[in-house]
Order: structure tokens, then C-alpha cells, then sequence
């Protein structure tokens, strides 16, 4: 009776996956495997290969990224564990204020800021430096990366962190760990699961992105995301190697999310949690 | 022996709230020494500023002849025994036991080999590989016990140790702990709410209440001996009466005079009275010193427990022998079981919860 309900409770959820996550997903192998006319073919999914320079510039620029936001938001998710429920809320609170503003007008900002005729530029014309090229760079589109993914970073560290048992820290400092080995030897091998979860939040999107690219990378520092895009939206109208594209960016993401758990999940196996 | 720990009018706050009033304490080297107490009475903070997790606000702490306010627990020559374990959830059973090796930089030959020992004292042995998550709550606390106990310190704190056991395999480990104290010749610092685990273990007692100590004894002495009427009412179960010294040995109870073997209370001086139920003795009402009524009798295995109304108060009696409820029966007791205490400032205190 009880797991009847539970079967039908469950039934709307399966029916919202079914026609918004797998249809989708066939459809784009469908057209990745297929011409214009329906024919099966094998062309569109080895077209891809010429576009190699770009899988790897996407993946190395989004791996750049993921770990300039490890390095800022390892520590900083440290300090917020450490401070009062009071400062805590208002320091988790201004983290999370960008998150609350449109997507394009931060990295519009960012356009300003970085610009020949920008802010920082004018501001270092006033001692006679520069102009800098700081825009249409990887240099920006990492920065434009960090910016607007940090907040994925610190979060799943953070709620991971503040759920550490303090005795267990306790008890190392009784067992003999200066603050530094405790953070070495306790906290961070506790705090993985929430580390290994950040790296996946900030990694998978700054892969695939292509506002970024586009809005501060210029025309040169093309991306994954931009070239599907330029596939559906853009001049190279081509819906069966854009599909191409999106499954092999899909493919190989996959296998880096499964290199990155048979790290973790010795341990006890969670890894988004 | 030397003290091994002293503190010396330890005073801590919380919001203003005295926890500790000025703790005055000596803790002999290789004793076995129980903080007792209901909650809140401060034994855990007293335990947290002789392993240094918290500094007092004034007083000393000597650990060995030096004197140690402000010193990190790292640097401490004390190991704890966490309330609820904290045992390493990411590391096994050995790794657990090994980590203040580890710390330390021994050769990983010399810490298999201590390990090992551990191991084998808290009867573990074969359990190296096992996941602290996969033991039961009796195995986590060996792996405690271990843990701290490889780094030979000089002083092992326990806070609570046993309270999430349950009562079979806390008598046991009590016992087991005991065994371990003897065995290693080193001092337990002990911290419990239960009575009967500090009087099993203890080679000495401090009793606390309110963020004071209110006696410090052997077993035996803080039993026959309580000094006032929170000890008594805490230690065991006690007749707490309201009595007049009328003069030396001889003391006034519900209206009557008995003669009794304490005195330096003064000539009428109001006092408490303690009497245990266990030295009651129920005699025909003839007989009796007093005569009262059978309220309730209750079977408590070695003996019956029963509340005898007389004079307006309500008896606890211990007897082998059950009377019948609502019968007329006499109680008498010796001057030897009548033990006179000075009134404590507020009577309230004895009330207070005895357990959490």
C-alpha cells in the first residue's frame, strides 16, 4: 500500500525526467548520428576531431579556472567555519549577493572595467601606465570564469566544512596537531567530499560556457560553448554537427566526472552531497 | 605522592554566569581521581582547563610542577577521552590509534608495534582494518580509550565515557577501565554524573555542585562521611531531615531527642540530618523510636523499598523484609547512623536535577 504511494507520488517526477532530460538527450545523439535527410552517418561525430585546438583550450582554460577558484575558496570557506553565526551569515550573505544579479550585466561590468578605455586602464593612465590589453584575453576569460563560478566553489566546501564534528578537531589538537596539521590532517581529508563536489559545479558549466568566452575573450578565444552555439544560433547553421559537438563535449566530461570519483568515492562514495 | 595536577582558585564565566567559583584541587600522581556531579555543575569545564581547551579566567593550572595556564592542548602532556568518542571518521581502527604516533614521527615499525599493544589491552586485537563506522558504540569507546592511551601520557582525561552505554557493558567497562588505571599505573582524571560508576572506580571523589567543590573523598568517606546535604542526597539515597542540635550528642528530629556521636555544632543550632535507609531498621511499633505508616512498597531486587509516613515526614526505608502497605510499623535506628551536617546556604541546590 505505502510503497504504492510511493510509486505514484514518484510517477510525476518520472514523467518530468522522461520527457525533459532523456528525450532530449536521444534527440541530440539522434541528430549527432544522422544527416539532414535522416541517414545514418558517422561524419558529423568525426567532423569534431578538427575542432581539437578548441576542446582543448576550453578544457584547459576551464581547468585553470576551477583551480583559481579552489585555491580562493578552500580557505575562504576555512575562515567563514571559524567566525560566529553572526559574521558568518552576513560573510556567506555578501558571497552570495553577485548570485543574485543578472548573469550578463556582471560580465557586462566586467567589459567596463577591463576595456582599453576602461576603468582600470583610465585609473592607471592617471600615473602614466599603461594601456593595458587586458580584454579580448584567456587572461579575462579565466577572470570572467572565477567570477561568476566562485560561489559553486565555496558553497558545497562550506556546508561540507561547518558539518565537522568540533570534538574531532578537539581531539587532534589533544593528540598533538598544531592548527596547521589539524587543518592538514583532519579537516581537509573530511572536507573532500565537498571539495571533489565544487570542483564538478565549477568545472562542468566554465566548460561549456560561451557568454563568457564571447563577452570577454573577443573573437579569438573561441570556446566549446560558442562553437555549438554558432551551430544552432549563429552563421554556420548546422543542427547535426552542433549535435555532434554537444555529444562528444558530453563524452568527455563524463569520463573526467568519473577519473574525479574514483578519488572520492573510496571513502564512503558521496560525492554531490 | 606528588600532585601531578593542581589548580588553584580557578575561576571561569560564561556571560557572567559563575561555571567554577575559585576551584581549589589536588590530583596525587597514578590515583584514579572521579569529578561528580549533577549537569552543570561544572566537572566538564574543570576537565576542559586541565586539558587545555579552555583558559580560565583567573587561577592557576600546575601540571607536574610547572605551571601551564595559556598552554594549546597540543603541547600538553594529556590525553582525552572524548564524551561522544570523536573518533577519525575518515581513518580505520589502526589509524585511528596510530595518529598521535604519526604526529609525533615515530618509525612506522615502532607505532605497529605499540599499536598493537593498545590493541590488545582493550581487546580489539584483529579489528586493525575495520571502519570506525562499522563498530558498535562499546568498540568505538576502546578505540577511545586506545587512542589516547598510546601516547603514554601522563594523565588520561575521560569526560563521560561510558554515559552512551548501556548498562550491562558499562559495568563492564568500568571494570576494564580500572583494570587499564592499575595496569599502567597512571592517573584518570574522570568525569560522570553517576554515583554508584564513581564510587566503583574512584580512589577519589569530588563531588561538585554549582561550580564548587563540595567534598573531596574516598569512596568510603564521601558515603559515610558526606559533608553536607547536597553530598548525601547525590551519594546513594538519604532521609534528609530538618533537625536542632540541642547540644553536644544529642540532636532533636520531629519533636523528639536522640543522642547521636556528632558535636561542635553549638547548643541549639538548626543542622541537617542525614540517616540512610539501608541502616533503618522496621521493628514492631512498640519497639520503635519512631511510628509511622506504610505509604508504597516497591521491589527493588535485593531489597524493598518503602516510604513510611511519620511525623510529617516521608521516610525511605531499605529492608530485606517488606512491610504492608498501609500498615502500622516502628522504625529505629543507632546514634551511629545519625550523621549531623551543617545547613547548607540554599537548600534549593539539593533538589537539582541529579541526572540529565
Amino acid at each position: 500500500m505505502n510503497n504504492l504511494k510511493n510509486k505514484l507520488a514518484a510517477a510525476p517526477y518520472l514523467v518530468w525526467m522522461v520527457v525533459f532530460i532523456l528525450v532530449p538527450l536521444l534527440m541530440v545523439a539522434y541528430f549527432a548520428f544522422t544527416d539532414g535527410n535522416g541517414h545514418f552517418t558517422l561524419d558529423y561525430v568525426s567532423d569534431v576531431a578538427q575542432y581539437a585546438p578548441i576542446f582543448i583550450r576550453s578544457i584547459w582554460l576551464a581547468l585553470i579556472a576551477t583551480v583559481i577558484c579552489l585555491v580562493i575558496a578552500y580557505p575562504l570557506a576555512y575562515i567563514l567555519t571559524g567566525l560566529k553565526s553572526g559574521t558568518r551569515s552576513t560573510m556567506l550573505m555578501i558571497v552570495m549577493l553577485p548570485m543574485w544579479m543578472n548573469f550578463l550585466l556582471r560580465t557586462y561590468a566586467w567589459m567596463t572595467l577591463l576595456g582599453n578605455n576602461g576603468l582600470i586602464n583610465s585609473f592607471l593612465g592617471f600615473f602614466g601606465i599603461g594601456p593595458f590589453k587586458m580584454l579580448n584575453t584567456e587572461g579575462a576569460v579565466v577572470l570572467g570564469m572565477v567570477y561568476n563560478y566562485l560561489p559553486f566553489m565555496i558553497l558545497p566546501i562550506y556546508s561540507v566544512m561547518v558539518k565537522i564534528d568540533k570534538s574531532v578537531l578537539e581531539a587532534a589538537a589533544d593528540l598533538g596537531c598544531n592548527p596547521r596539521k589539524t587543518l592538514l590532517k583532519v579537516v581537509f581529508p573530511l572536507s573532500l567530499p565537498g571539495v571533489f563536489s565544487g570542483i564538478t559545479m565549477v568545472f562542468v558549466p566554465a566548460i561549456s560556457t560561451f557568454i563568457i568566452s564571447r563577452m570577454l575573450g573577443g573573437g579569438g578565444n573561441l570556446l566549446i560553448g560558442d562553437l555549438i552555439e554558432m551551430q544552432f544560433l549563429g552563421n554556420s547553421y548546422n543542427m547535426n554537427l552542433g549535435a555532434a559537438i554537444s555529444l562528444v563535449l558530453m563524452v568527455i566530461v563524463l569520463l573526467i566526472m568519473t577519473i574525479m570519483n574514483q578519488f572520492s568515492a573510496d571513502e564512503d562514495g558521496v560525492v554531490l552531497m | 605522592m606528588n600532585n601531578i595536577v593542581t589548580l588553584k582558585d580557578i575561576v571561569v564565566e560564561f556571560d557572567g554566569e559563575r561555571i567554577l567559583d575559585k576551584i581549589n584541587l589536588d590530583i596525587k600522581d597514578k590515583e584514579f581521581v572521579t569529578l561528580l556531579g549533577p549537569s552543570g555543575c561544572g566537572k566538564t569545564t574543570t576537565l576542559r582547563i586541565i586539558g587545555g581547551f579552555l583558559d580560565p579566567d583567573s587561577g592557576t593550572v600546575m601540571f607536574d610542577g610547572k605551571k601551564i595556564n595559556g598552554l594549546p592542548p597540543y603541547k600538553r602532556n594529556v590525553n582525552t577521552v572524548f564524551q561522544r568518542y570523536a573518533l577519525f571518521p575518515h581513518l580505520n581502527v589502526y589509524d585511528n590509534i596510530a595518529f598521535g604516533l604519526r604526529v609525533q614521527k615515530l618509525s612506522e615499525k615502532d607505532i605497529s608495534k605499540r599499536v598493537a599493544e593498545m590493541l590488545k589491552l582493550v581487546n580489539l586485537t584483529g579489528f586493525e582494518k575495520r571502519s570506525i563506522t562499522r563498530l558498535s558504540g562499546g568498540q568505538q569507546q576502546r578505540v577511545a580509550i586506545a587512542r589516547a592511551l598510546v601516547n603514554h601520557p601522563k594523565v588520561l582525561l575521560l569526560d563521560e565515557p561510558l554515559g552512551a552505554l548501556d548498562l550491562k557493558l558499562r559495568k563492564e567497562m568500568q571494570i576494564e577501565l580500572k583494570r587499564i588505571q592499575e595496569q599502567l599505573e597512571i592517573t584518570f582524571i574522570y568525569v560522570t554524573h553517576d554515583q554508584e560508576e564513581a564510587l566503583t572506580m574512584s580512589d577519589t571523589v569530588v563531588v561538585m555542585n554549582g561550580g564548587i567543590i563540595q567534598q573531596v573523598g574516598s569512596p568510603v568517606d564521601i558515603y559515610n562521611e558526606p559533608k553536607n546535604a547536597f553530598v548525601a542526597d547525590f551519594i546513594g539515597e538519604s532521609n534528609i531531615l530538618n533537625g536542632l542540635m540541642i547540644r553536644d550528642r544529642l540532636v532533636e528530629i520531629s519533636g523528639r531527642n536522640f543522642e547521636c556521636v556528632d558535636g561542635g555544632f553549638g547548643e541549639n543550632t538548626p543542622v541537617d540530618v542525614v540517616i540512610r535507609p539501608e541502616d533503618i531498621t522496621l521493628v514492631a511499633p512498640e519497639e520503635a523510636q519512631l511510628n509511622g505508616i506504610v505509604e508504597s512498597v516497591i521491589f527493588k531486587g535485593v531489597h524493598y523499598e518503602m516510604l513510611i509516613d511519620a511525623y510529617d515526614f516521608r521516610w525511605i526505608v531499605h529492608s530485606t523484609k517488606a512491610a504492608e502497605k498501609g500498615a502500622s510499623v516502628g522504625i529505629t535506628f543507632t546514634p551511629d547512623d545519625i550523621h549531623i551536617m551543617n545547613k547548607m546556604k540554599s537548600h534549593e541546590s539539593v533538589k537539582e536535577g541529579a541526572d540529565e
